[in-house]
């Protein structure tokens, strides 16, 4: 019998799970080789668990979605999540620092019709997860790489090194050395192939921390540049803002002000 | 079992193929609606609120994490309201370079529409999964639209979701003439697929229906409206981008995570390409003129079952304005105008695969954000859905719950609804702190 796979999603923009969508052909392999029995935005007819592998996009933002990610480990031998929000809270994370009923209100005319947390948190926190693959959007490769491995029943690996290995060996020129631009690269997990200094622009964190992260050492870097400390901040606190090591050196820098 | 007084309730809890989460209510009792809710309860993501605080300058990269499938048009909707703000002349060579960048969200959300999520139901598929399996001729075609739309985003942005090139001002870095061969290459080899799939989505059975809508589009002198125009509609709207909210007002309903539209003091109204087609047919050039003049449907048209067909007429014409563009194309002097921030608000329209798409800014003299609206076009149209639902509700009883179930679904998906992107709303009179 050919492996059941699941896709959920969670608070999120759906640009993760379109990459099986952009994965095009290899998406048709994949069907091959395993059954895709819930994939709301592909397919019409959902088929219940138990699921031999999900995939699960999204932050948990609402009572309903903390619920439902139990339901849905409870069902999954193997939950993978995809992305950062999943990963680290996502964008929406940084309602994390706000007063969510202010949100709220300064949102919504009739706010009393709005069921959400205070915070939005990494799947992690909520229950137990097998492996996460980092990215905004994640990298249609890397997943890809990571589905194949878990079909064959390989342990997955990804890289866990900087961008900056990614960029030497692209031959992209240090946009912090040759431009003093602010560059998130040297803190962050390499995957989309050093992106933004190929585009003449400072790395803005999509990946997430890097295995190896000096954090003291990357603000002392920010700091000799020039970069203002709540500029410092707001680069942190982005796109994986509420991961660990990021969030404890933004909040250092807020409390510096 | 039929009872004297006749009820009957729908409820679909989960729409298939669509982007976001949403269900459907429906109440009927002796053939009226008493009761229609389409209910989005994909999570609201504050993004309007945590806006406030941001700097301009990283308001791209954040609006675009919206939604996946149209982060360009979120793009171009965010930096075009800042430099009105900021007082900014992009080049003309940018200028162009941004209608390519559209073009590309164009193609590969329409190709993604029309081939994974809406042509299943017309092949009797379930997906696109099944589809493969009994036209894999389409489906190959499909994925190589997509493809080619993915690639002129990549071009200009590194990557075809959440793309890093678009700036306030321009772009990081601009193509060079050679650069951009290898996509000519590509964008001529599928532009027969782009015509094909004109033709294939114009044999589909189209549900006939003529209905009283009101379609709003932007309207520019010269061109297809994509950045840049007027706000018009089949009823006498005629407005500039930035007095949007005088045109419109949005309410909220209880049963929905997103806000409704309606135009001030009418109703629903319709957006996207059926009323891109609708009020810019003579805009369309030769080509893709053509293509819709074969398909037999008489445009400008009421039949909101049309939406597909149009789409597919945007493909080709995204198709040949990309090769357009291309082939005048000459590098900027610079990449991106300088500029230097100011106190200010600004306000612009981005013409989105699903339609008019509006962002206005306030910031202060450091360019730091002080107020953010974002009003989505899937938000827009929810009004119009439910009252496409309403006209169909009557008509549903007849039919068992699969085949009512799908009929509802074919209505909604006319609209290509992206719900992910429907849920972030906020007024713009709200106090910054």
């Amino acid at each position: 019998m050919k492996p059941r796979v699941a896709v959920f999603k969670f608070a999120s923009c759906d640009g993760c799970q379109l990459q099986f969508l952009n994965a095009g052909d290899e998406l048709l392999k994949l069907a091959g080789q395993a059954d895709i029995v819930y994939f709301p935005e592909a397919r019409g007819r959902a088929l219940a668990g138990p699921y031999d592998l999900a995939f699960v996009e999204g932050s948990v933002t609402t009572p309903a979605d903390a619920r439902r990610i139990i339901e849905v480990r409870e069902e999954s031998r193997y939950l993978v999540t995809i992305g950062a929000c999943a990963a680290a809270g996502g964008i929406q994370a940084l309602r994390n620092w706000a007063d969510i009923e202010q949100y709220r209100r300064a949102v919504y005319p009739s706010p009393e019709f709005i069921s959400t947390l205070s915070t939005s948190t990494p799947i992690s926190e909520h229950v137990r997860v097998d492996f996460e693959i980092w990215g905004c959007p994640i990298d249609k490769t890397q997943l890809l790489a990571v589905t194949r491995s878990l079909l064959f029943g390989a342990q997955p690996v990804l890289p866990g090194h900087s961008v900056c290995i990614e960029c030497k060996r692209s031959g992209n020129a240090c946009v912090i050395v040759t431009r003093g631009e602010p560059c998130l690269g040297p803190v962050t997990r390499a995957g989309c192939g050093a992106l933004c200094p190929a585009m003449n622009r400072g790395c803005y964190g999509c990946f997430g921390p890097a295995d190896a992260h000096n954090m003291e050492s990357f603000a002392a870097l920010l700091a000799d540049q020039g970069v203002r400390g709540d500029d410092a901040m707001r680069r942190l606190r982005g796109i994986n803002g509420y991961v660990r090591p990021w969030r404890e050196s933004a909040d250092a820098l807020a409390a510096k002000k | 079992m039929p009872s004297r007084r006749k009820s009957r309730t729908i409820r679909v809890n989960y729409l298939a193929r669509v982007e976001g989460e949403a269900a459907l209510h429906i109440s009927l009792r002796d053939g009226e609606v008493v009761d229609l809710r389409l209910e989005i309860f994909e999570p609201p993501r504050f993004f309007e609120a945590f806006l406030r605080g941001r700097d301009s300058r990283e308001a791209p990269d954040l609006t675009a994490r919206i939604c996946g499938i149209c982060p360009v048009a979120y793009q171009m909707a965010t930096v075009h309201a800042f430099e009105q703000s900021y007082g900014i002349a992009v080049d003309p060579s940018v200028r162009e370079l941004r209608r390519l960048y559209l073009c590309g969200e164009w193609i590969e959300s329409h190709a993604l529409h029309i081939h994974m999520l809406a042509a299943p139901d017309f092949v009797g598929c379930d997906s696109i999964l099944t589809m493969a399996e009994k036209d894999r001729g389409a489906v190959e075609r499909g994925l190589r639209l997509k493809g080619a739309g993915d690639a002129i985003i990549a071009a200009l942005g590194g990557r075809p979701v959440h793309p890093v090139g678009a700036c306030i001002g321009g772009f990081t870095r601009a193509p060079g003439r050679g650069q951009l061969s290898d996509l000519r290459e590509r964008l001529l080899r599928v532009r027969d697929d782009a015509v094909e799939c004109v033709r294939w989505v114009s044999r589909f059975e189209l549900p006939a229906a003529n209905r009283d809508i009101e379609f709003v589009a932007l309207r520019h002198p010269g061109e297809y409206p994509m950045n840049e125009g007027r706000i018009v509609s089949n009823r006498g709207i005629d407005a500039a981008a930035a007095d949007f909210e005088d045109c419109f007002e949005e309410y909220q309903a209880a049963y929905s995570n997103a806000l409704h539209s309606k135009v001030k003091g009418r109703g629903p109204y319709f957006l996207g390409p059926l009323a891109r087609v609708n009020l810019n047919f003579d805009r369309l050039g030769a080509g893709a003129a053509a293509a819709a003049r074969e398909t037999g449907i008489a445009w400008p048209t009421s039949n909101p079952y049309a939406s597909i067909v149009a789409r597919a007429v945007e493909v080709l014409y995204a198709v040949d304005e990309a090769l357009r563009i291309i082939d005048a194309y000459r590098p900027p002097d610079a990449p991106a105008a300088p500029f230097a921030a100011r106190a200010g608000t600004g306000r612009a329209i981005a013409e989105a695969p699903r339609g008019m798409l509006y962002h206005a800014f306030e910031t202060d003299d450091r360019g730091l954000i002080r107020a953010a609206r974002i009003v989505p076009p899937t938000a827009q149209n929810q009004a119009r859905i439910e009252a496409d639902l309403r006209a169909l509700a009557p008509d549903l009883v007849r039919h068992p719950q699969a085949a009512a179930t799908r009929i509802c679904e074919m209505a909604i998906r006319n609209y290509d609804p992206c719900i992910s992107c429907s849920t972030h709303f906020l007024k713009l009179e709200i106090d910054a702190n």
